[in-house]
């Protein structure tokens, strides 16, 4: 893995509408990754992560949204891209894959001529060549018979088959980042860990760079290098992804990876709860987002900005009593 | 757990949804349940797990009555239901049901407290004693009554709002409480809210639940017994410890390997099967799983399995356990089956 970063985020601020009803989605978010890296972005509904994600590829209405802070990906300056540059990024440097690809995929027109379309728009090839790649696509995301599923509409296809389809077409113009959106979560357990192998797979053999945004921290252990978990519109803590499950530092990531039913815990044993629930992003509490909800929350807690603790070289957490959470071992780190 | 009759005793519970015949395509059905047996003891957590359209859903509405089953019984302390001994209001009083979808399941016209009040006015209690139930459940369920019963859906947050429904289904004095999903919505911190305060009712109430998930290691968490099913058919049932310890079906196998490991140094290597579940229109011959299975014979695709005692409560659905199955790598030991 060489250490220049291919997606540089500096102080990325989303917010949607305006006056007293904005929502500030994204607070403050800064975030490296390298090349051939994949870093998962973990959280909650409504943490933030699928709007930063977003951002990488400004897919929001531009009319609703502020975005302040900056964006780099392979060298572009995203946030300022004019429009015809904006649909050379997509695709070509970047390009993403989405929860459900039955929305995501066109349903009137085959998945062949999706993938086609975009090759030669972007590639300027022929159509005979741009079917010979396609094809060979549909062989590296291993879709079986796939001369004929070419020719195939989207609701011809099964889930996991329709999601190896968008992934071929994410990849038709060879970028360089991949941007996965809660790609497994509708998916059945044994299709998602196809799906998960295959996207692994891909990032060793293409040398892509991925960030992976879910919910699921399982499925995050099983791709990724590095994990960043968000909260209320910010990353409170990042690290490597062993560092992470075995060592967290930040009392949410600490409480959240101890209030999951997992496999070492005795039926009917109590689970760590988190008490109360994530705050509305159109009504902040000032200072730490958390603090309402932590157990170790002190009264400097609730004020001013909370400043990122560097743990290790690439160990950071937003919080001001790392301190005291590290006199405690995690549940985790025992199972 | 006593082996006197079971609560409830499914059996030959077969649901099949006709099909349109539209061009290019003949009318037929999807056999969404095909003759599933259970049965469940009071006071048990019986979990029900399997992948999308294995009929996981359809077999609790079935139970629930809210469709009509093709075939089979559902029998309730030895009384079958929908007959003269056990009509369905009664049955209704006595099992109950929540949802995934937390928002839809409520009445958004309706305050959480009448909602809750509204299922014991239906059986005759006063509006008074009813609305008394209700706020005492409420706080039951951790939300202040003073603070939350005048509350309208939509003011409240998915968890509370799966609070509220679980209220009320008990607001009838239930025996058994059928969940299905119910914390599959939620975010994690707060399905361990909700987790533990089914277990804390459980126990207050004297409850059985009938817990149905795609998320199995909730599933192992909240389980005494496990049901896993596949394209409409029981493949195996056994206690949640030797289930995960090990299971014997290939596909139940398979399902547990499948789980992402939380280990970052033992990360899954290899996909343990491929390819999608088949559609339910037109399952596979013989036993349904055999399209994808890995220890797959000839046999397989011809005989269907029936679901066979291991050693008393460990039942399973595979030519390799069945005696005289047929199948070349019989995992049957010919010793047991002589004696």
């Amino acid at each position: 893995m060489s250490n220049d970063a291919i997606i540089e985020i500096d102080q990325l601020e989303v917010v949607f509408g305006s006056g007293s009803s904005a929502v500030r989605a994204v607070n403050g978010v800064s975030l490296r990754v390298n090349r051939g890296e994949t870093v998962a972005l973990i959280g909650e509904s409504g943490s933030g992560k699928s709007v930063t994600l977003r951002s990488l590829l400004r897919l929001h209405a531009p009319k609703k949204t502020t975005i302040k802070g900056s964006i780099r990906v392979a060298g572009h300056d995203v946030l300022s891209l004019s429009s015809s540059a904006l649909s050379n990024f997509r695709g070509e440097v970047c390009s993403m894959i989405f929860q459900e690809p039955l929305l995501a995929l066109d349903p009137v027109y085959s998945v062949g001529d999706q993938i086609i379309e975009s090759i030669q728009r972007h590639k300027g090839c022929s159509r005979a060549e741009a079917n010979k790649k396609a094809l060979a696509l549909f062989e590296r995301v291993k879709i079986p018979s796939p001369e004929r599923r070419l020719s195939a509409y989207p609701h011809e296809m099964s889930g996991g088959m329709r999601q190896r389809a968008m992934i071929a077409l994410a990849l038709a113009c060879d970028p360089q980042v991949l941007l996965a959106d809660e790609p497994t979560t509708a998916l059945d357990a044994t299709v998602q860990i196809q799906i998960l192998l295959l996207l692994r797979e891909l990032q060793k053999t293409l040398g892509l760079s991925i960030v992976f945004v879910t919910h699921d921290i399982g499925a995050a252990v099983e791709v990724a290098d590095r994990i960043a978990v968000m909260y209320a519109g910010q990353i409170v803590e990042e690290g490597d992804v062993r560092t992470i499950m075995r060592a967290p530092r930040h009392p949410y990531t600490k409480a959240l990876l101890q209030s999951r039913a997992h496999g070492s815990l005795d039926r009917g044993q109590r689970l760590a709860t988190i008490p109360g629930a994530p705050p509305d992003l159109a009504n902040l509490p000032p200072g730490c987002a958390f603090a309402p909800r932590c157990a170790y929350a002190e009264d400097g807690c609730r004020q001013g900005l909370i400043a990122e603790v560097q743990l290790a070289a690439s160990h950071r957490a937003r919080c001001r009593r790392t301190d005291a959470t590290s006199a405690l071992p995690s549940k985790t780190a025992v199972a | 757990m006593s082996a006197a009759t079971p609560l409830l005793d499914v059996r030959g519970l077969t649901k099949h949804f006709p099909l349109k015949a539209t061009p290019g395509s003949k009318s037929g059905v999807v056999r969404a349940v095909d003759d599933v047996n259970f049965t469940v003891m009071s006071g048990e957590t019986l979990g029900i797990v399997g992948e999308s359209g294995c009929g996981k859903s359809t077999t609790a509405r079935l139970l629930m009555h809210l469709i009509n089953p093709t075939a089979g019984e559902v029998i309730f302390e030895g009384k079958v239901v929908g007959s003269r001994d056990l009509p369905m209001k009664e049955f209704h009083r006595q099992v109950q049901m929540v949802f995934q979808d937390s928002y839809s399941s409520l009445n958004p016209r309706l305050t959480v407290e009448a909602s809750i009040a509204f299922g014991p006015q239906v059986h005759g209690v006063s509006k008074q004693e009813a609305v008394k139930r209700a706020r005492d459940l409420l706080s039951r369920v951790g939300l202040e009554p003073t603070r939350f019963a005048g509350r309208y859906p939509h003011e409240l947050s998915g968890g509370q709002r799966q609070r509220v429904n679980i209220a009320r289904a008990l607001a009838l004095e239930p025996r058994v409480v059928i969940l299905d999903e119910a914390v599959s919505a939620l975010d994690k911190s707060v399905e361990a809210q909700v987790l533990n305060l089914l277990l804390d009712l459980k126990q207050a109430f004297n409850l059985t639940y009938l817990f149905i998930s795609h998320d199995l290691n909730v599933v192992r968490y909240i389980s005494d017994r496990v049901m896993v099913m596949y394209l409409g058919q029981v493949v195996e049932m056994a206690s949640t410890d030797a289930i995960f310890a090990g299971a014997k079906h290939p596909y139940a196998d398979a399902l547990l390997s499948s789980m992402p490991s939380m280990d970052p140094d033992q990360r899954t290597e290899a996909p343990p099967i491929s390819g999608d579940p088949p559609n339910p229109i037109n399952p596979p011959s013989g036993c349904r799983f055999h399209t994808r299975c890995t220890s797959a014979e000839s046999v397989c695709s011809s005989r269907a399995p029936q679901l066979t005692s291991l050693d008393g409560a460990h039942r399973v659905a595979c030519l390799m356990y069945e005696a005289n199955g047929g199948h070349p790598f019989s995992r049957v030991n010919p010793l047991e089956v002589a004696a």
